[in-house]
């Protein structure tokens, strides 16, 4: 059922992606950005419908660290707003879902964090079952490489093949001002086998914000506004004993959901924060040679956590803005080797 | 463009008490589930999503639990969303689940809310160890006992109407099988007498730390025509949010409070909601903050709620009754104290609320409400479907 409203991504903006940035509270990070994106539709805080963010109390070392946020927002006077400790993709869903429902015209959404204060591989062990798994710190690189394993072993891959989605994410994102790792990077030692350095995403901290609008208010903001045509999310169960890690039903299936076997894609933005996961996704998504993969370098060449999905549609609708992009698919991943993952649909009007 | 119809048409809570150590959380969440499930007379075949809510994850260390509770809800293969507001969680999870029946993109949806509190130390989990910030405060109570002192101040309540409300919520909760506490020798008296904790909040004037989920299943016209107990309706929901601290912000009764109960009664066509609306479960964590809501959300002039208090206007058998289930008072699974409230007025409206039931509910007001008086979720639900 095609949905009942369309809505469209009328804006885009995003921080520069840094290993550090010790000098910075997550608001003061988030505020140029919040500005930014604002700034392109000249739109202001007040003007919005409703506002949905996406962030982690764990990677801010406190509880409720999004209220925050809020104040950097400017929530005066009071507005209509939700927050999902998700990636900010899924705030882009939840605030999708407010727009179909009429209740509002306009959206922004926003995620953000900093994975520099503390080890991000630890903090991510926080996410396993509390009572078997969590106790043993089985670290976010060491779950991949198990994934990796299994893919090669599968004969669906090989180090060299994914040394290359390495270099070519690395040389795509030459040319992307924001992203944190570019040009030509040596892959580097084992970090854990079979995945080296740089089958890794960087560890880094950065922000993103979009505005969605609805109808004819989109056309008013945006001269190209890239419509989402269909978007879905699916979970997979949590432990990866029962899970073939070879495959992404989930996204196949939100993919469908998505529509975005309808017709194909030109473009993908990808939420594969290692080269292995490419590979999953690539034959989950039926993506062949044709379709460009990560123009912007993907999460490979920057991955601040929480926000990470949230530039994949981000990426995906500038280039449909730009018109450099007809019909591109988005995908946002949470949770250990490819858990839970949404896809997005976005097509500009044609030319 | 309409709105499709969003009804609750089954609703299921733990047994909330100090600590669940027979159940994972996993478990424990399953149990209210299964109790909504079971309400509904659905399987878990039926549910196109899950939407659930808590409030911080340091309550019980698990990051984005989500992941981890995939399995035990039922959601493997289906869209799960993770909502986190503070203490008003329980509301926004659920008016987040009514937005996916509202905008068309699920027919039945199964959302939940929990704490287990009972892992960790919800004062540690409140902390707030970031420099240039205010410190603990010791507590939610003393970030908000001075609010307390300011609305006494203001209003010139004299200071019993606190226990009166703690003695009326807690012998609720003695109807209700599913709170925490349950003080059969509670007396005035004894609410009167209890240690001062936050000055004027006394000890039997605060709410417990529980452990304990609720869950509701929200469905569509076609959905709620197959249920086999009266569905509630929703006729408005709302949520709002405001800064924390700043010049302007009037810590006794929130803009943020106001305008998204205005919200929710232009929705539901509430003119005068003392008149209109037959109960309330509002989120009262500290006794003194009923007379505080009353007049936040429309129900007394300003200056007036306490008087309603006083009156006996909110007691079980008055004439507009507040917290019949116990309230927050009575039971405090954080993260799902918002959704009980939520879920307590949709059980009322059905005729399903057992011994503290309202004769003649028919509009029922759940509100929550979560940071520094911050962010506000409501919704008001009927025993009709809604007219337009």
């Amino acid at each position: 059922m095609p949905p009942i409203r369309d809505i469209a991504v009328v804006a885009f903006a995003q921080s520069d992606h840094l290993r550090t940035t010790d000098e910075l509270s997550e608001v003061e990070m988030l505020i140029p950005v919040l500005h930014a994106v604002l700034d392109q539709t000249g739109l202001k805080t007040s003007d919005i419908g409703f506002t949905c963010s996406g962030s982690s109390d764990y990677l801010a070392g406190r509880a409720f660290s999004f209220t925050m946020a809020l104040d950097g927002v400017g929530a005066w006077p009071p507005i209509s707003e939700s927050h999902v400790e998700m990636d900010g993709a899924w705030a882009l869903y939840e605030a999708w879902t407010k727009l179909l429902t009429g209740d509002a015209d306009t959206a922004l959404v926003y995620g953000y964090g900093k994975s520099s204060p503390g080890s991000v591989r630890d903090v991510l062990t926080r996410q396993l079952d509390p009572y078997y798994v969590a106790p043993l710190w089985p670290d976010s690189v060491a779950l991949a490489a198990l994934q990796a394993q299994a893919l090669i072993d599968a004969g669906e891959t090989d180090e060299a093949a994914l040394a290359g989605v390495a270099s070519r994410s690395r040389a795509s994102a030459a040319t992307n001002s924001h992203a944190q790792v570019r040009g030509s990077v040596p892959q580097g030692e084992y970090l854990v086998r079979p995945l080296r350095v740089g089958d890794c995403p960087p560890v880094g901290d950065g922000a993103a914000a979009v505005i969605l609008a609805a109808g004819e208010r989109a056309r008013e903001l945006c001269e190209r506004p890239a419509w989402i045509r269909g978007i879905d999310h699916r979970i997979e169960a949590h432990g990866l004993g029962v899970r073939d890690l070879t495959d992404s039903p989930s996204t196949r299936l939100a993919a469908e959901r998505a529509g975005a076997f309808e017709r194909p894609v030109d473009t993908a933005e990808l939420h594969a924060p290692f080269t292995s996961q490419e590979v999953v996704l690539r034959k989950a998504l039926r993506l062949g040679e044709e379709v460009r993969v990560n123009p912007s370098g993907g999460a490979l060449a920057a991955n601040p956590i929480m926000a990470a999905g949230l530039i994949r549609i981000g990426e995906a609708a500038a280039r449909v803005h730009r018109g450099e992009s007809d019909r591109a698919l988005a995908h946002a991943t949470s949770g250990p080797c490819l858990q839970q993952n949404l896809v997005a649909v976005l097509e500009g009007d044609p030319r | 463009m309409s709105k499709e119809p969003v009804a609750v048409v089954g609703i299921g809570q733990t047994k909330h008490v100090a600590a669940r150590r027979d159940v994972s959380l996993a478990g424990l969440v399953r149990e209210a589930a299964g109790r909504a499930l079971a309400d509904a007379e659905l399987t878990w075949a039926d549910i196109d999503a899950v939407v659930i809510g808590k409030a911080p994850d340091f309550f019980e260390g698990v990051m984005m639990p989500e992941l981890y509770l995939a399995d035990a809800l039922g959601a493997v293969g289906k869209p799960m969303l993770r909502v986190h507001t503070a203490g008003s969680v329980g509301g926004s999870t659920a008016l987040v689940a009514t937005n996916l029946i509202a905008g068309r993109v699920h027919g039945t949806v199964l959302t939940l809310a929990y704490e287990k509190q009972s892992e960790s130390n919800a004062m540690w989990g409140l902390s707030l160890p970031i420099p240039f910030q205010q410190p603990l405060l010791a507590g939610a109570g003393g970030f908000f006992a001075p609010h307390v002192r300011a609305y006494m101040r203001r209003t010139g309540a004299p200071d019993t109407v606190g226990s009166l409300v703690a003695y009326k919520d807690r012998r609720n909760a003695l109807k209700n099988p599913y709170a925490h506490l349950h003080e059969h020798d509670i007396t005035l008296e004894k609410v009167q007498a209890s240690p001062m904790l936050w000055d004027p909040i006394r000890y039997s004037e605060t709410c417990p730390s529980s452990d304990g989920a609720c869950a509701m299943i929200l469905t569509d016209r076609a959905g709620a025509a197959r249920s086999p107990r009266p569905p509630a309706w929703l006729h408005g929901g709302a949520m709002r949010s405001e800064p924390t601290l700043f010049a302007g912000k009037d810590c006794v009764s929130p803009q943020a409070g106001k305008d998204c109960a205005a919200d929710v009664y232009r929705q539901a066509g509430i003119a005068d909601p003392r008149r209109d609306i037959d109960a309330v479960e509002m989120y009262v964590p500290f006794s003194w903050y009923e007379p505080m809501w009353l007049e936040n959300l429309g129900f007394a002039e300003e200056g007036e709620g306490w008087k309603l208090t006083e009156s006996g206007v909110t007691e079980l058998d008055g004439d507009l009754p507040v917290n019949m289930s116990g309230g927050v008072l009575s039971t405090n699974p954080i993260g799902a104290s918002g959704m009980i409230r939520f879920a307590e007025a949709a059980l009322q409206v059905r005729g399903q609320a057992g011994e503290h039931q309202v004769e003649g509910a028919r509009r029922v007001l759940g509100h929550a409400y979560g940071g520094g008086s911050q962010f506000f979720s409501m919704w008001l639900v009927g025993a009709e479907p809604p007219s337009s």
